[in-house]
């Protein structure tokens, strides 16, 4: 009898070995060869000229996808009830997505929709590498990824994957997606600072095979678990997602038992090359043909002594740069080309390949592709050229992510200046919008919370920021984040409850818009007092000696960030005594206003350091958390009096700010009201205009100025630091650099001659020198 | 495929076009006649006879000379900055903020960038003194040229639009 079992056992294993996974002879990898070869040749996604189910039953194809994407939604709400995290369960930051089975999003969820791209660059490792030999997919297996160096954002988005059979052969797979409170990493908080390599950015799990048979493997639960500071959170969240998981694998079944496998597995693939084509079609109808340059930049205040790193070669302030060139051409098809961006740095804010274009899609679904069918076809008929070696590129293992949105945020306000330039010249002004605001701040941290616990606190109220300037109206106030289109700020009493961090205000944050004719919609500010804590740790994060946005047509970039933080503030007693306290907003931080309702003694810390690392924190100690604004529009000159008039009263805008910026011309009644003298402000700006032009030079006399700055060398080291890796990466951008300026053919900057330490600039070592590793290459390099 | 009249786009290029038909314009699939609605409209308000071949900010054109047919980058004031595939930025009056003192003009003291890592650069009309653009980059930057329009696809295969006589 054992005989018989066990020949039958090897029997059924060798067909399935015949048939393989796929049960056509095929490896996976095989058959992503030939589906990424159909679409090289023939220029449709698998070769697909033809969509046959959507042509020949277009109202079942469509009945397909309402059944999936509705699906897909609905499982997102379910599971994310199952969380305790208000990252999850109150902001929403999770996702779901469906791929066919090479790995080739078919449809997604609402959500940080960024994971269409990163999950897929998952599975497409595990094919790469033979993961079906070793370890093996199964049904009911279960797979978690959060490797940065293979596409994932940062660490704290981690992926359960789940592969789809039926019928004894695999036919897609599902991701899911949390936003988890911490990670483990050097500190607490989901995204920390203070790392500068992937050493430090927390627990790393590549594509490890955590479960089978539907069950978490108990390995993987104790070892997660104590891996991270928050495993209550930790496993509420892997349950969401295994739970939305399982809700698609069975939505899938369900869908393949009416419709059959063969129209389902058409539509999986007919699907992309719809998506394909919808982009080709909508830029066509949107945007003009041509070519458009932009540039974005974000400042890394690494030499403050705030900023405590590991390694003293991460010591030094550093730029982000981000030239991009983006090319229409007239047959609707794209080129982004990113040469000339600065290199990777030793810090926690690089991208991988797949987080820089993946993300983008999660601007461009709300203006260029505002509908349901986001999945791969839009990269697919998308040419990316991410030079490597850049910071969106890597060509170093070591490189750290923890918190990549602050380069990709920054990087990504430049596309959105650009095809709102070609919407506004096409008369399409409603899509115009500015840009995007930095968004942060990220109140982080952790210690013992108010129950006695080891904790770690994430605050998500940068999902609220301002919104950029529109070509017709205002942008939106402390209202969105690019990273997430249904972002939520949460409720203050939730928060309350996550965190021992007391409200004793939360305000809009006033002049923090972009001004304009149309201004950026305001951030918001949230004064914080630590209460009920012990040993309790906080840090800033965000930018504050440069903006990431600029304003667009005139409008100028939201205000910069800037930090408050005092300690020893006396706030105890003055509670006791009912002394006066520091409530709502710092309106204007110039006058410092909580510094007269706290201890004078107290140590305040006001300045534009906005990246720190952990900092010790006493109860009653004060923390401002600032969410920035985004950037205007249009001559500020040109603004409504009307809605300067409105700013004013609501505390939008300072008075000093109306006169200088707006040239209005104010005043303020008995009872505090503020109003714009029509005609006298007419009169006044035609002053501003005449004033502008006096102080102004004609712009090649200016060039002539500042070509001699840079040839004496007059900047600063970071600026100068950021320019020899952008040079040193790319000759172009150095020739186009020395034309423009005219400089002599020997002039050439290089980071060796800056005197700060150079590591990584000519030592570097890619992840795909390691044995037995096949990167997936994505992107032009 | 919604349509709007010549008021409504009117109405939109002066910000004051209704919500609902606002909500139309975004939710709806685009009207390809917009712009040649657009043109006529912005026609209708410059004070000149030169052509709007294309507008490229509030105040700012490539517009066909009524005299030579040649096209370049015109103020709605009437001064020009020369060919339309110039930069048209090196032809205006700049100033720059690069000094805390002029950035506080703009910005409360801690809500401007250090003027060491990021710079203004304001570009004016020379003529009229309006802002035009506004740039936010390091010092050193070269000014960017922002967008060269392909012109001539645009309007013969996109927009189905006869291409303007073109001089030079
Ligand atoms: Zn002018």
């Amino acid at each position: 009898m054992k005989t018989d079992a066990s020949t039958s056992k090897k029997t059924k294993a060798a067909e399935e070995l015949v048939g393989g996974l796929l049960g056509n002879g095929q490896t996976l990898k095989q058959y992503r060869d030939a589906i990424q070869d159909r679409t090289k040749t023939t220029g449709f996604y698998n070769g697909l000229e033809r969509l046959d189910l959507r042509e020949s039953d277009p109202i079942r194809y469509e009945k397909l996808f309402s059944k999936l994407r509705g699906g897909l939604v609905h499982s997102r709400e379910t599971a994310k009830k199952i969380a305790a995290s208000p990252i999850v369960e109150q902001e929403g930051e999770l996702c779901f997505t469906l791929y066919n089975a090479a790995g080739d999003c078919v449809l997604t969820s609402t959500g940080i929709i960024i994971h269409v791209g990163t999950m897929g660059a998952a599975i497409k490792y595990m094919i790469e590498n033979d993961w079906e030999s070793n370890p093996g997919i199964n049904p009911g297996d279960m797979f978690t990824n959060n490797d940065c160096s293979i596409g994932n954002v940062h660490p704290c988005d981690i992926a359960t994957i789940v592969p789809i059979f039926i019928q004894g052969k695999l036919v897609g797979w599902v991701g899911g997606v949390t936003h988890v409170i911490d990670t483990g990493s050097i500190t607490p908080g989901s995204m920390s600072t203070g790392q500068v390599q992937r050493f430090g950015d927390g627990f790393m799990i590549t594509c490890r095979k955590t479960g089978v048979n539907d069950k978490p493997l108990r390995d993987w639960l104790h070892e997660s678990q104590r891996a991270v500071r928050t495993p209550k959170y930790w496993i509420l969240d892997e349950k969401t997602r295994i739970a939305g998981c399982h809700m698609i694998r069975t939505l899938v079944e369900e869908v393949v038992a009416e419709e059959g496998l063969e129209a389902y597995e058409k539509f999986a693939f007919e699907v992309i090359e719809e998506g394909r084509r919808g982009l080709i079609s909508r830029l066509k109808a949107m945007t003009i043909p041509g070519k458009y340059r932009k540039a974005a930049f974000v400042d890394v205040p690494y030499a403050h002594p705030d900023v405590q790193t590991p390694n003293a070669f991460a010591k030094i302030d550093t730029i982000m740069h981000q030239p991009v060139e983006i090319d229409i051409r007239k047959d609707g098809s794209w080129r982004l080309d990113f040469e000339g961006a600065s290199r990777w740095g030793w810090h926690s804010y690089n991208a991988h390949q797949v987080a820089f274009t993946s993300g983008i899609w999660v601007m461009m679904t709300q203006t260029l592709v505002p509908t349901q069918r986001i999945n791969d076809g839009a990269y697919y008929g998308t040419e990316f050229r991410l030079p490597k070696g850049t910071w969106m590129n890597p060509d170093d293992r070591r490189t750290g992510h923890a918190y990549a949105w602050h380069f990709l945020v920054s990087g990504w306000s430049a596309m959105w200046r650009a095809l709102s330039h070609s919407y506004f010249s096409r008369g399409y002004l409603e899509e115009v919008n500015s840009g995007n605001a930095n968004t942060s701040n990220w109140l982080q941290g952790g210690g013992i919370n108010q129950d006695g616990e080891i904790h770690a606190v994430n605050s998500f109220e940068a999902s609220s920021c301002g919104t950029g300037a529109g070509a017709i109206k205002d942008g939106l106030n402390h209202a969105a984040a690019i990273w997430n289109p249904e972002g939520d700020m949460g409720d203050i009493e939730i928060w309350e409850m996550a965190e021992p961090l007391v409200y004793l205000g939360r305000s809009a944050k006033c002049n923090s818009g972009g001004y304009g004719k149309y201004r950026g919609g305001t951030g918001f500010e949230t004064l914080r007092m630590v209460w009920n804590a012990q040993d309790w740790t906080m840090f800033f994060m965000g930018n504050g000696y440069m903006n990431s946005d600029w304003g667009m047509m005139g409008g100028y970039p939201s205000a910069t960030g800037y930090r408050f933080e005092a300690h020893n503030t006396g706030l105890k007693e003055r509670i006791t005594y009912g002394d006066t306290l520091p409530l709502g907003a710092d309106t204007n931080p110039a006058e410092a206003g909580y510094e007269n309702h706290i201890n004078v003694r107290a140590k305040v810390k006001r300045d534009k350091q906005c990246m720190t690392t952990e900092d010790c924190y006493e109860n009653y100690d004060l923390y401002l958390n600032y969410l920035r604004g985004g950037p205007g529009f249009g001559d500020p000159l040109e603004r409504e009096p009307e809605a300067i008039a409105r700013d004013l009263n609501n505390n939008l805008l300072l008075p000093e700010y109306a006169r200088k910026v707006h040239g209005a011309v104010i005043e303020q009644d008995d009872k505090g009201v503020w109003s714009v003298d029509v005609k006298k402000t007419i009169a006044n700006r035609a002053e501003h205009r005449k004033a502008r032009l006096a102080r102004a030079l004609p712009t090649r006399e200016w060039m002539k100025k500042e070509r001699d700055r840079i040839l004496i060398g007059r900047a600063i080291t970071a600026v100068k630091q950021m320019y020899a890796t952008s040079f040193a990466l790319s000759p172009k951008f150095l020739g186009e650099f020395k034309t423009f300026w005219n400089l002599p053919e020997d002039w050439t900057l290089n980071e060796e001659d800056l005197d700060i330490p150079t590591y990584g600039s000519k030592y570097r070592e890619d992840l795909s020198k390691l044995p037995d590793v096949h990167t997936v290459v994505l992107v032009e390099e | 495929m919604s349509t709007y009249t010549k008021q409504q786009v009117k109405n939109l290029t002066e910000g004051k076009l209704d919500w609902d038909t606002t909500m139309r314009m975004l939710s709806m699939p685009k009207d390809n006649e917009r712009f040649s609605i657009y043109l006529d409209v912005l026609q209708a308000k410059v004070p000149w006879k030169d052509k709007i071949v294309l507008p490229l900010g509030p105040h700012l054109y490539i517009a066909q000379s009524a005299k030579t047919k040649q096209w370049v980058t015109k103020c709605d004031c009437g001064h020009e900055f020369g060919d339309y595939r110039e930069n048209w930025k090196l032809n205006a009056a700049i100033y720059v903020r690069d000094n805390p003192e002029t950035m506080r003009d703009v910005y409360p003291t801690l809500m401007a960038p250090d003027t060491e890592w990021q710079v203004y650069r304001e570009y004016y009309c020379p003529e009229c003194g309006v802002m035009l653009d506004v740039e936010a980059p390091t010092p050193w930057y070269p000014v960017i040229h922002d967008f060269e329009p392909d012109i001539e696809a645009f309007y013969s295969e996109w927009v189905n639009l006869p291409v303007p006589e073109r001089a030079g």
